[in-house]
């Protein structure tokens, strides 16, 4: 297991793309609102914690369909699905590679992209918190989406597609921690609600994802 | 194994699953299709007529009081849909029962067309009642993104050749939609309080209907689902057989 | 014959119509399919008796 993280985590950086490209993604999506809603810094102010949360869950979507699809054209899925390790545990590792390779640098840059939509400092940390909190659940449902399209032609927007309405309960919370800590609200019924989400996807998306990789090896 | 077995068994052609239940399941809706047909239009024509022409305005609300005879049924049918959906689903992924891969796959385009005509009517509702065509309303938000979910689930079938290996991946979609689906109804429950709360936007009509609006409507509604019934029996039926021309198709190669 | 709609009587009329609209669709793109599918099959049992 810790084997195979090395491995992956190892290709992740040689591709080089993977988390270069998810947080320079990020970093656009952040640098164009400005242009679209003004220059008001009081109004961005507003919608900062929305458009963080937003551009991280972009940024995720770009990179899920890379998580498998290499494994899948050199046939290492298979070999890993008839490895000794159970396949939801090959899962599992996928997602924290991919936590670690785009959502953990997500994190760590939203401070300084709040910065620059004028988040009120309150804010910093509560974005960080329910980011840190909100992106493993946001690989681990996106390591679905991608079993669910490995190997398809043109898998890249259905995967979009799926896994987009899987997003809508975490954006909400997520975005509504960092909105309310930015204001100064009390967090804690969404804060809890998020770590329930990302906890319970934790513990039960990768036998999903076993599941249907199974049936896409076939 | 028994996974297995069945896959092996599906492969000849004259097997009980590739046919008998198929076939079975034909002779019983071609003979139940045309009542529930007939059924259907006079209950959904009775109850629109009844509720259209002979119900009086509401003192609130006016003569737009006569939609809800379009939006309560579909919206009904449109969670229903779904909720049949889950359940053949299950009985696909358990049992390996191939009908309700296929009813499943019929019934999504009806649900689909059902929360369409529920988020149609609802606006143009809305229009005149709420000044707006769109209010971020939980229910409203809910709707669209049960939407969402019709759409991702039939571009998956669409998608996928093999149409054992599209029924168990849209079947654990479904599953997993589902779960995501009933979160996705609680956090937008949630996230709306927060922004205006108090605003009497409340659906919930079911409770303060009075009797001469309340007849009228189970009529429509009784008509919503046996349309939804004949409309799923029908598709599924037209499924079998696609499925089974492309098994025909199949053979003639082979012997060729 | 027509009930008096008072001022909203295009709005009840256009939900009416959008709604009838979205169903007949709906049946006929149902039916439409389901008549071209069975005569498909029906030719291809027939070529199979042959």
């Amino acid at each position: 297991m810790r084997a195979l993280l090395i491995r992956d985590l190892r290709l992740a950086m040689r591709a080089g793309g993977g988390f270069g490209l998810g947080l320079a993604f990020f970093l656009i999506v952040v640098v164009l609102v400005p242009f679209a809603v003004g220059p008001d810094t009081s109004a961005l102010a507003v919608i900062a914690p929305g458009i963080l949360w937003l551009g991280a869950l972009l940024s995720c979507l770009l990179s899920l369909d890379r998580i498998l699809a290499l494994d899948w054209e050199d046939g290492s899925l298979d070999l890993l699905a008839t490895s000794p390790l159970p396949l939801e545990a090959v899962m599992g590792v996928k997602a924290v590679v991919h936590w670690l390779t785009t959502g953990v640098p997500l994190v760590l840059a939203a401070p300084v992209l709040g910065i620059l939509l004028n988040l009120p400092s309150q804010g910093i940390i509560w974005i960080m918190l329910s980011l840190g909190l909100g992106t493993p659940a946001l690989s681990i449902i996106g390591v679905f989406g991608a079993a669910l399209t490995v190997g398809f032609k043109r898998g890249g927007l259905l995967l979009s597609l799926l896994v987009m309405p899987l997003y809508v309960p975490t954006l909400i919370f997520g975005a509504e921690v960092a909105r309310r800590g930015s204001q100064g609200m009390a967090v804690e019924t969404p804060f809890v609600m998020l770590a329930g989400i990302t906890a319970g996807s934790l513990a039960l998306m990768p036998i999903a994802c076993a599941a249907v990789v199974r049936v896409n090896l076939r | 194994m028994l996974e297995q077995k069945q896959k092996e068994s599906t492969k000849k052609p004259m097997s009980i699953w590739e046919y008998a239940n198929p076939t079975k399941f034909l002779r019983l809706s071609a003979r139940l299709l045309p009542v529930l047909w007939i059924c259907a239009a006079t209950f959904i024509v009775g109850g629109l007529i009844w509720g259209f022409f002979f119900t009086p305005d509401d003192y609130r609300q006016g003569s737009t009081v006569k939609i809800i005879y379009l939006h309560v049924p579909s919206a009904l049918m449109a969670i229903n849909a779904w909720f049949m959906m889950l359940v053949s689903s299950l009985v696909w992924v358990v049992r390996r029962h191939h009908v309700s891969a296929l009813a499943a796959k019929a019934a999504a385009p009806v649900g689909l067309v059902m929360t369409l005509i529920a988020l149609l009517t609802g606006a143009i509702w809305g229009q005149p009642m709420w000044g707006t065509w769109w209010a971020w309303d939980p229910r409203l938000t809910s709707f669209l993104v049960l939407f969402l979910f019709y759409v991702g689930y039939i571009a998956l079938w669409q998608a996928v050749d093999d149409s054992d290996a599209a029924a168990d991946l849209t079947s654990i979609l479904c599953l997993v939609g589902s779960v995501f689906a009933v979160l996705s109804r609680y956090a937008v429950n949630f996230w709306n309080q927060g922004l205006h709360q108090g605003a009497s936007l409340s659906l919930d009509k079911e409770k303060n209907v009075a009797d001469v609006f309340a007849y009228p409507l189970y009529m429509c509604m009784a008509g919503f689902i046996l349309l939804f019934l004949a409309l799923v029996f029908y598709r599924t039926g037209t499924e079998i057989r696609l499925r089974r021309i492309a098994a025909l198709i199949a053979r003639e190669r082979r012997v060729i | 014959m027509m009930p008096d709609l008072g001022k909203y009587e295009n709005i009840v009329i256009s939900a009416y119509a959008g709604a009838l609209f979205l169903l007949c669709v709906l049946i006929a793109v149902t039916l439409w399919q389901g008549r071209r599918v069975k005569a498909q099959l029906n030719a291809i049992e027939a070529r199979r008796d042959d």
